[in-house]
């Protein structure tokens, strides 16, 4: 039995539709703490315009924000921080993990650089380059939110699927997740106040 | 540059100080014990009223060093543009020396950061805690037996997945 709809109504499925909403409102978390917050500046100014994906409401409140940006390399003084932030984001929240600091600790194979963020949070998308160029940051954004429409869903049920529980191949295959952990006396997840 | 009279002020009040000169700049060597007065010395009555700098070698597997540690601290005269390199060198298991915080404020933060790294103790200092690492790290990096990768210290943290939020 045909339905006769009038012309301006669009059907739609509600989890296509949800995530059409967020893919074109990304609230950007600015987590710049290197060069790489420099070129994440560009690309949110006139001359690259990050306005033109929706992406362009830099908001300074985890609170208040959906993607993380982390542009930077993060020493371990600064992931308690990082992880406490990325916990106060609400749901749905996604991380760009942006430039080869943030991505595996670039040249910095150093005591205190941590060896890639994506060791203790989670990351949806990864820049190359060092620093990437804006254009690189828009593409990673373009694809996030083609990944967003692919496998959104309005409750969330992307996030709880295996796949993003566990962790990334590469960790596995290089055997970084049985390296000695705590040889320093200190008790795992012991946090700076 | 220094003045020929600052180092020989310098060299009659303290016999035991030890002069050389690398490309102009004079330095003194300087031994532990005599610190405290030599900071005095300088500051009061030959007018070294700016720190610039304190900073730490470790001269472990250094080929023909003799002591384990060299602090140096970089003083200057505003007045008469003078420049002064102090050299102090220490070995364990007595790592302390005598605060410049007596003399200069700005030693504070300076010794703190030398303390961070290095292990050096400074006696007399009013607040001498780590200032770039945190408070729970046990190890002084910028020793040359600390290993550049570390003791894991960097691999020490909870894993924050998905469900975890």
């Amino acid at each position: 039995m045909a339905i006769e709809i009038p012309e301006n109504v669009v059907v739609s499925r509600l989890d296509s539709l949800a995530s059409w909403c967020r893919k074109n409102s990304l609230w950007p978390m600015p987590f710049a703490t290197a060069c790489c917050g420099i070129e994440l500046m560009a690309t949110g100014a006139s001359k690259h315009d990050l306005a033109r994906f929706g992406a362009e409401v830099m908001r300074f409140s985890p609170r208040q924000c959906d993607l993380m940006i982390v542009a930077g390399r993060v020493v371990m003084k600064m992931l308690p921080v990082l992880q406490r932030i990325w916990q106060q984001m609400h749901e749905p929240k996604w991380c760009i993990s942006m430039g080869a600091c943030a991505s595996t600790g670039g040249v910095f194979d150093t005591y205190s650089v941590v060896q890639g963020i994506d060791r203790f949070i989670p990351v949806d998308m990864y820049v190359p380059g060092c620093p990437p160029r804006p254009e690189q940051l828009i593409q990673a954004i373009i694809d996030l939110q083609d990944k967003i429409q692919a496998e959104g869903t309005i409750g969330g049920r992307e996030f709880a699927m295996r796949s993003r529980q566990q962790p990334k191949r590469a960790l596995v295959e290089l055997n970084v997740l049985s390296l000695p952990r705590g040889v320093s006396n200190l008790p795992q997840g012991v946090r700076v106040e | 540059m220094i003045k020929p009279e600052t180092i020989t002020a310098l060299g009659e009040r303290f016999p035991a100080v030890r002069f050389s000169e690398f490309r102009d700049q004079q330095r003194a060597a300087v031994p532990a014990a005599e610190l405290a007065e030599v900071f005095g010395f300088v500051k009061e009555t030959q007018g070294f009223d700016l720190l610039v700098d304190v900073t730490c070698v470790d001269y472990l597997n250094y080929r023909n060093a003799e002591d384990r540690f060299g602090l140096v601290y970089l003083l200057a005269n505003t007045t008469t543009n003078e420049r002064l390199t102090l050299r102090v060198y220490v070995n364990e298991p007595n790592l302390s020396v005598p605060s410049a915080t007596t003399y200069w404020k700005g030693a504070n933060w300076l010794e703190r950061e030398v303390y961070d790294m290095f292990g050096i103790e400074f006696a007399g200092h009013p607040d001498l805690r780590r200032i770039l690492l945190p408070d729970e790290f046990t190890a002084h990096p910028l020793r040359k037996d600390y290993p550049l990768q570390g003791r894991g210290e960097r691999h020490n943290f909870p894993v924050l997945t998905r469900e975890e939020g």
